[in-house]
């Protein structure tokens, strides 16, 4: 390469800022947040890239981008071809540069951020997500068609990804979904000026163009179960993504108070339900004057921030242990700090207060501080004995985590653990031959990009299950599970008969080879 | 996708009116005690409504619903045979179960005398002796009186005003039906939260087993936003995932009616809003509309007749 090899003195110092709405004003709107770089903002921050060897970032990414590879491209000014690096690991660059916890995943590991601030790895990503939504881009490979069947039960973003992969192996994929749209939390859940619902359109829709068929308001485990899609429904394999929202209630005195309700049922009636724009929908929401939100993650940052939009003057932060143990991104703890959110850290709930007529008054809280690190390495929050506090609210919203939904254990004889989520082995297999699950439902409630992780996974598992030769996996790193194979063949594959033509070039000069 | 086709539609009274919709599947698979979630359209609310009956032959299923909010009028006045639902999801809940219980009580008040029905059903045809105690405010709001002649051993039919049947409130029916057989080993109960709670006090000092079916405000019927949720004994259950049909002596009737209300002032200006904008468009004529405006009849009957849209005292 003829470019002067950068250093950390050579590229430009701060990261790029990206224009955002102001605090006072975006918080009485639903508008997008942050609005996203343009061009000359992209190509500036990609010049910060080292495009390091060693690429730690990389190894930072839970799906493993080929980030310098597409930083690279942008670089270059080629943006088709930062899409197509970026596509061949992530399905969804759109909504993953929007919401994955970057700090903690690849920013949190690059070079840069030794010294400087880490290259805006996610920024780059939405960047590159954008154009490709406003261009049109797809990637759609070149698809033989398979006689296999396949059932996506839940159209969250694990759902979505292995309903990708299997369509681009020739599978004939349908994706079931209980509500009467599709995208899981994507959609019900994060907010639409952190995730605009065009974007999640834009990107099912890329789907459906692999040929992804979705059908909503299908309630499987009731309308029919995992068993009857294997034995009478035809399908040859399933995929379990149902999700983990059941929500976890304080058990406090006041529970059930009117004005009490979970984030869960917040986000669902103000996004999914647009309640937001009652009345002209029916779906009527609690409308506080002052909300409280118990809990400091990604949910109770959404939770507070809609409340803020939806009129409310004040409205509270109630955490037990302090900032920096705060699970949200710390964009979003940021940002709802900038729009006028009160927080109270080190302060547990004790009762929410009635007003006699069966409506919340308040909350009584107690404060807490920090005692010894426990299992999860934070310091864990103990009681201030005698440090009791009342407040008013007339809203409360808990936001303290969710659980398994029952009715998968209910309706199907697929093993759960001990918490109540499926189980599953290294490959996602589930205790039922030919079903697999993966997402929040296996692993508790975790990130958008951890669950589409799984989903690949599960489809890589799925196609080996099926004997579907598997043209990507011969290619894929020691890291990502590629080194069981010999002659390029996967070790795990039952039946080597068909060999699936690739329009990829590569893949079919070694396979034949092989 | 929105292809849940209405096939058939009776009106038994102004307020109460039943659609049979197109859905093989469902139909396939509902059992006694289930419910769907339906949407009218797109700006919809999803509002959870039981399962009455279903046909496995023809493929459909039949909702008996009465006109109380904005959402159930609206839906009396588009949903003719023809038209489709925007959305229709289910079958949702755990089936009641259906004991080998001898002699079972059947008791259906308002709003619950149609959901009753497949459960009086699938006792009948579990080998149970059946008796069916439904109440009605009058004459004119009766129906499926033959439907549960033909399923039942026996049918105590009470009117407020005694118009037809006996007259008396479901609770003297009740009584009548604990006089009349002492050896009674289970009672199922729906209806408004009243009278499902003065159902089961009924049945405490006799230590019948009484089950009752919940209608709290639901959002995705999935077990993910806990907006159903109620209490029973000590602890907390979502009625649409862990129900809806609960141990009538252990549930927490006063939490649940006072939860019922959550909603009521926005709702209520929902429907005259709805109202309003019908009467200014023009698009029903005055007598489909009579009795149901707000003010004009309906609110206050709606008092009389047992329903879960009661006002609870201090509430
Ligand atoms: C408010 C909120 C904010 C979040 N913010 C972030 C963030 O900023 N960054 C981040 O990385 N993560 C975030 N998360 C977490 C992330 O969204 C989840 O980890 C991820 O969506 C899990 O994906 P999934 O596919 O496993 O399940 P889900 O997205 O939950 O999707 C499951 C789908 O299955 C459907 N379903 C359930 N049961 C059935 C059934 N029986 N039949 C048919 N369909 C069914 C559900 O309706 C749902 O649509 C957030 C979560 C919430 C709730
Ligand atoms: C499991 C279950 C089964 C039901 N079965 C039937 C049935 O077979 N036939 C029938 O006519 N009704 C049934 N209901 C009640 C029905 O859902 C409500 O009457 C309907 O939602 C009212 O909507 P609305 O817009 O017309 O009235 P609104 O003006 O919105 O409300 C009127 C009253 O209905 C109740 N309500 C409102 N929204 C909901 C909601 N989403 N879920 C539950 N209750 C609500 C409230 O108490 C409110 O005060 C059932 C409810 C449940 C939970
Ligand atoms: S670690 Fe940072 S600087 Fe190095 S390649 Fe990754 S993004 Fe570029
Ligand atoms: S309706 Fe949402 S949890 Fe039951």
């Amino acid at each position: 390469m003829a470019t002067k090899k950068k250093t950390i003195r050579t590229i430009p110092q701060d990261r790029t800022p990206m224009r955002e709405q102001d605090p006072q004003v975006r918080a009485k709107n639903f508008e997008e947040v942050a609005c996203g770089y343009s061009l000359e903002d992209a190509s500036r921050e990609a010049e910060r890239c080292l495009l390091c060897p060693d690429q730690p970032c990389v190894a930072g990414c839970p799906v493993g981008i080929d980030i310098p590879g597409f930083i690279k491209k942008i670089g270059d000014k080629n943006l088709r071809g930062a899409y197509d690096v970026l596509t061949g690991t992530n399905l969804l660059p759109a909504i993953c540069g929007r919401v994955c916890p970057q700090e903690n995943q690849c920013e949190g590991v690059c070079t840069v951020g030794e010294s400087l601030e880490a290259v805006a790895i996610g920024r780059l990503e939405r960047f590159v997500g954008d154009t490709a939504i406003k261009e049109g881009w797809v990637n759609i490979p070149y698809i033989e068609p398979n006689r296999f069947k396949v059932g996506i039960v839940g159209s969250g973003p694990a759902g979505m990804a292995c309903a990708a992969d299997m369509a681009k192996a020739g599978c004939d994929v349908t994706v079931y979904e209980a509500f009467h749209q599709p995208g899981g939390v994507l959609r019900y859940g994060i907010p639409d000026f952190r995730l605009p619902n065009t974007v999640i359109d834009a990107e099912i829709s890329n789907l459906k163009k692999f040929g992804v068929k979705f059908e909503c308001n299908t309630l499987v485990g009731r309308l029919f179960t995992i068993e009857q899609m294997i034995d009478e429904l035809g399908y040859h394999a399933v995929f379990i993504g149902v999700g983990a929202g059941y929500p976890t209630m304080l058990n406090i005195p006041g529970d059930s108070l009117n004005g009490v309700l979970s984030a869960n049922e917040l986000l669902t009636r103000c996004n999914l339900m647009n309640a937001k724009e009652f009345p002209n929908f029916d779906t009527p929401l609690p409308i506080g004057r002052r909300v409280a939100v118990v809990g400091a993650g990604n949910t109770a940052m959404d939770a507070m921030r809609v409340s803020l939009r939806l009129g409310a003057e004040k409205v509270y932060c109630i955490y037990r242990r302090s900032r920096t143990e705060a699970p949200a991104r710390i964009e979003e703890v940021h940002h709802a700090e900038q729009e006028g959110v009160e927080f109270h850290w080190l302060c547990n709930p004790v009762a929410v207060l009635d007003d006699g007529k069966g409506n919340v008054r308040g909350m009584r809280c107690v404060r807490m501080e920090l005692g010894e690190p426990d299992d999860s390495g934070r310091r864990r929050p103990v009681t201030v004995a005698g440090s009791e506090f009342d407040f008013e609210a007339d809203v409360i919203v808990y936001a303290i985590g969710t659980n398994a939904n029952p009715i998968m254990g209910q309706t199907s004889r697929v093993k759960l653990n001990k918490w109540g989520y499926i189980g599953t082995d290294g490959s996602l297999a589930t205790s039922v031959a030919g079903v697999f699950a993966g997402g929040d439902i296996v692993t508790g409630a975790a990130t958008v990009i951890e669950a589409m992780g799984a989903g690949r996974k599960a489809a890589r598992s799925m196609k080996a299950y099926l004997g579907i030769r598997d043209g990507e996996l011969p290619y894929l790193s020691a890291k990502q599970g590629g080194t069981d194979s010999l002659f390029g063949i996967d070790l795990r594959e039952r039946n080597f008969a068909r060999v699936r033509v690739k329009q990829d070039s590569a893949a079919i000069s070694t396979t034949t080879q092989a | 996708m929105s292809n849940f086709e209405i096939v058939r539609r009776e009106d038994f009274s102004e307020v109460t009116y039943l659609l049979e919709v197109r859905h093989p599947l469902m139909a396939k698979a509902a059992k006694a005690g289930q419910f769907v979630i339906v949407m009218l359209n797109e700006h919809g609310e999803r509002i959870p409504l039981t399962i009455a009956d279903y046909d496995r032959v023809n493929g459909t299923i039949t909702l008996v619903i009465q006109a109380v909010g904005k959402t159930t009028r609206q839906m009396q006045q588009e949903c003719q045979v023809g038209t489709s639902l925007y959305g229709l999801v289910g079958p949702m809940g755990i089936p009641s179960p259906i004991s080998h219980a001898k002699k079972v009580m059947c008791v259906g008040g308002g709003l619950g005398v149609a959901p009753i029905f497949p459960q009086a059903r699938a006792f009948k045809e579990a080998g149970a002796y059946v008796i069916a105690v439904l109440g009605f405010r009058n004459k004119d709001l009766v129906f499926w009186e033959d439907k549960f002649r033909d399923a039942c051993d026996q049918l105590i039919l009470c009117t407020n005003d005694g118009s037809a049947g006996m007259k008396g409130l479901i609770t003297d029916g009740i009584q009548v039906a604990l006089e009349g057989h002492s050896n009674i080993d289970e009672v199922v109960a729906i209806g408004p939260p009243v009278m499902m709670k003065a159902c089961a006090e009924a049945t405490r000092p006799h230590k019948i087993k009484t089950m009752v079916s919940v209608n709290p405000i639901m959002v995705d019927g999935t077990g993910m936003c806990g907006g159903c949720r109620v209490k029973v004994g000590n602890e907390v259950k979502f009625a649409c995932v862990d129900g809806p049909d609960f141990d009538g002596h252990q549930l927490d009737f006063d939490d649940l009616m006072l939860r019922l209300q959550r909603y009521t002032k926005v709702e209520k200006m929902a429907s005259e809003r709805w109202s309003e904008s019908c009467r200014m468009t023009k698009q029903v004529g005055p007598s489909a509309l009579d009795g149901m405006l707000p003010g004009k009849g309906v609110q206050k009957d709606l008092l009389e007749l047992p329903d879960p849209f009661e006002e609870v005292p201090g509430g």
